[in-house]
């Protein structure tokens, strides 16, 4: 399928470059739509691939890239369930992300995301399976999960520690702050700013650079720099279920979805 | 460098800019999030308006509780 439109997304292939749009209000929020749609394109993957030597991941949300995973269809759904429920629901969700996010990681193409607004939480660690950010001038990026008493559960951790200084990380996950496109530049998470409204041009600039080279090449280089972390990924899913049991994470994510001041993304 | 009164002016005439509220409309001792009609996506727009601005990185919780433009100034300012 070279072209399809989803309720949350919507994909096409031209001149070798797959683009892959985001485009669920307000944010590009991480649930089950969201979710179902990315298996979708998971599925269309190797048709996609033989056919191109790239991928842009970007937003056509204005509020960003991603907000992250879908809080409140999370605290909705886990309160209509008994506990055992609610963790068996929360694991499979864990499971089909990661295998949709492993296997973007892990595509022959050259992955780039296009990064404007919010890159949060989970939408921060769907930029992370990307071998390329680059960061609109105005992006942001943070893991405000200790907010709720949780860690990233979509592998963020396990791909930082891949592509950061672990300083950086600490900074990240232990003080839940933003950082702004310069800053990710200085510590090497960006590989490029672009100017305000400029990332996806730029992005389909490096693209159309990177149709210039052998796929099998490119595929084989990235093989061999990129190993997907498996072990780490695991752990980060066995202690994400472990951590999300605890009362404390229903209670921060209760005040979340009834924050209503205007500061629910603030700390 | 500069003073605290030129931060001020600076955040105000930047929030009226990329906020289209008039300049003349807007005190230092304003809630911001209610003069320009922002929420905290936009404020963390506002946020990283003023990093770029000024050259520097002002980790979001230091602006926690803050809702004045005089109180984000002082903020900023002690990063100058």
């Amino acid at each position: 399928m070279d072209e399809y439109k989803g309720k949350s997304l919507s994909w096409r292939v031209t001149d070798g470059i797959v683009e892959l749009r985001l485009d669920r209000a307000p944010a590009n929020e991480i649930g089950l739509a969201m979710l179902e749609d990315l298996e979708r394109f998971i599925s269309a993957l190797p048709a996609l691939e033989s056919k191109a030597s790239a991928l842009i991941l970007y937003s056509e949300q204005k509020a960003g890239f991603s907000a992250g995973a879908d809080l409140r269809e999370l605290y909705t759904q886990a309160q209509k369930m008994e506990a055992t429920a609610a963790a068996r629901g929360i694991r499979e969700f864990l499971n089909r992300i990661h295998a949709v996010l492993n296997r973007l990681d892990t595509s022959p193409l050259t992955t780039i995301a296009a990064v404007h607004g919010v890159c949060f939480g989970g939408g921060f660690e769907l930029a992370l399976v990307c071998d390329l950010i680059i960061a609109d001038k105005m992006a942001r990026f943070c893991f405000p999960e200790l907010r709720l008493g949780l860690i990233p559960g979509f592998g963020g951790i396990p791909r930082l520690k891949r592509d950061l200084g672990n300083a950086v990380i600490r900074d990240l996950l232990l003080t839940g702050r933003s950082i702004n496109a310069t800053k990710a530049l200085a510590v090497g998470l960006a590989s490029q700013v672009a100017a305000e409204g400029e990332a996806l041009r730029l992005a389909r600039a490096t693209a159309a650079q990177v149709t210039k080279f052998d796929r099998n090449t490119a595929a084989a280089a990235k093989q061999f720099i990129k190993p997907l972390p498996t072990e780490d990924l695991q752990r980060e899913i066995e202690l994400f279920c472990e951590l999300f049991s605890r009362p404390a994470v229903m209670e921060g994510l209760r005040k979340f979805v009834e924050d209503a001041s205007a500061h629910p993304y603030l700390p | 460098m500069r003073t605290i009164e030129q931060t001020t002016e600076e955040i105000l005439a930047l929030a009226a800019t990329h906020f289209k509220v008039p300049r003349a409309g807007l005190q230092a001792g304003d809630d911001f999030y209610k003069k320009l009609g922002i929420d905290s996506l936009q404020a963390l727009e506002l946020l990283t308006r003023l990093e770029n601005h000024f050259g520097v990185e002002l980790p979001d919780y230091e602006v926690q509780g803050v809702s004045d433009f005089h109180t984000l100034a002082t903020r900023i300012q002690a990063r100058l």
